[in-house]
C-alpha cells in the first residue's frame, strides 16, 4: 500500500476541500449558531406547499426558509469553484439516470428517517461526539459498500 | 434572524458547496469509486471536515457567549434508535445505488451538473413519503 494505491487521482484536493467544508459549518456554527445538515431541507420545503401535520411541524416550518438559503448557498459555491477551475473539463454524469431516481428516492426517504445524512450525521454528529451519528455513519457506510457492488453484479454504473 | 445572519448562512451554504466541488464530492463516480474501494479520498475529506467541525462545536460555546449574530448555539439533536439506525441503513442503500447523498445533489447543480435534477427530485420525493407515512 502507498499514496498512489490509495488516492489515484491524488490527495490534496480531497483534504483541502475538507477543510473547506468543515469552514463552511463552522462558520454557520460561530455566527448563526445553526447546524448545518443538508438533507432536512428535502422535508422542510414541503412545508410551503403541503398542508400535512407531518410538514407543518414548527421544526421543519421554523428552519425552512434558511435552510433554503443555504442550499442556494450550495450551488453557488459550486458554481464559483465552476466558474474558476473546471468549467471546461467536459466532464459529464455518466450514471444512468434511473440509478440516479431509484438512489435519489431511497437515500431521500432513509436520511429523513435517520434524521440526518453524510453532513448530518456524518461532519455535524461526529463533530458534536454524539454517538448515535458515529454509529449511523458506520451502518450507512456499511450497507452503501454492498448496496455499490451488488450494482456493479447486476450491471448497473 | 438579523439580516447578518442570513448573509451568514449564504456564505456558509457557498463555502460547504465549493468543498464539495473542489473535493469532486459532486462527481457521483468519485463516492462509488469510494464504495468499492478504488480510491479512499472520501475519508480525507470527512475527516478533514469532522476535524474543523469539531474544533468549532468544541470551543466555539467556550470562547462566545452567543453566535456573532445569533441567539443560542443549537445541538445536533440524534437519538440512538431504530429510527436513526433503520433509517441510516435505508439511506446508505440509495447512496450506494447512486453514488449522491444530499448536499452533492444541490452543490453539482450549481457546477452544471444537470443530471443531478433527478437526483433532486428523487430525494424530495423520498422526504415526502417519509414525511406522509411518518407519525412526528
Amino acid at each position: 500500500m502507498n499514496l498512489d494505491t490509495l488516492f489515484p487521482l491524488g490527495f490534496a484536493h480531497y483534504l483541502a476541500g475538507g477543510l473547506i467544508i468543515g469552514a463552511g459549518i463552522s462558520l454557520l456554527f460561530l455566527t448563526t449558531g445553526l447546524i448545518g445538515g443538508t438533507s432536512t431541507v428535502f422535508s422542510s420545503t414541503w412545508s410551503f406547499v403541503s398542508r400535512h401535520a407531518f410538514f407543518q411541524q414548527a421544526r421543519l416550518r421554523d428552519s425552512r426558509a434558511w435552510r433554503l438559503v443555504y442550499a442556494a448557498g450550495l450551488i453557488l459555491g459550486a458554481a464559483a469553484w465552476w466558474l474558476m477551475a473546471g468549467q471546461d473539463s467536459g466532464y459529464r454524469v455518466s450514471i444512468p439516470w434511473g440509478q440516479l431516481a431509484l438512489g435519489g428516492f431511497i437515500a431521500g426517504f432513509g436520511a429523513r428517517m435517520s434524521s440526518g445524512c453524510t453532513a448530518g450525521h456524518g461532519i455535524c454528529g461526529i463533530g458534536s461526539l454524539q454517538l448515535p451519528s458515529l454509529l449511523a455513519v458506520v451502518t450507512f457506510l456499511a450497507t452503501a459498500m454492498i448496496t455499490a457492488r451488488l450494482v456493479l453484479m447486476v450491471g448497473g454504473s | 434572524m438579523k439580516p447578518m445572519s442570513w448573509l451568514m448562512v449564504l456564505a456558509s451554504g457557498a463555502l460547504f458547496g465549493f468543498g464539495l466541488a473542489l473535493s469532486t464530492m459532486i462527481r457521483p463516480e468519485v463516492v462509488l469509486g469510494f464504495l468499492r474501494f478504488d480510491d479512499f479520498g472520501l475519508l480525507l475529506v470527512l475527516g478533514g471536515a469532522v476535524a474543523v467541525t469539531l474544533l468549532a462545536y468544541r470551543f466555539g460555546p467556550k470562547l462566545l457567549a452567543r453566535p456573532l449574530f445569533g441567539t443560542a448555539f443549537g445541538k445536533h439533536p440524534s437519538e440512538l434508535n431504530a429510527r436513526t439506525i433503520g433509517g441510516a441503513a435505508i439511506f446508505g442503500v440509495g447512496w450506494g445505488i447512486s453514488g449522491v447523498c444530499p448536499g452533492p445533489a444541490l452543490a453539482g447543480l450549481g457546477a452544471g451538473q444537470w443530471e443531478l435534477l433527478i437526483s433532486v427530485a428523487g430525494l424530495l420525493a423520498g422526504a415526502w413519503v417519509q414525511g406522509r407515512i411518518s407519525a412526528r
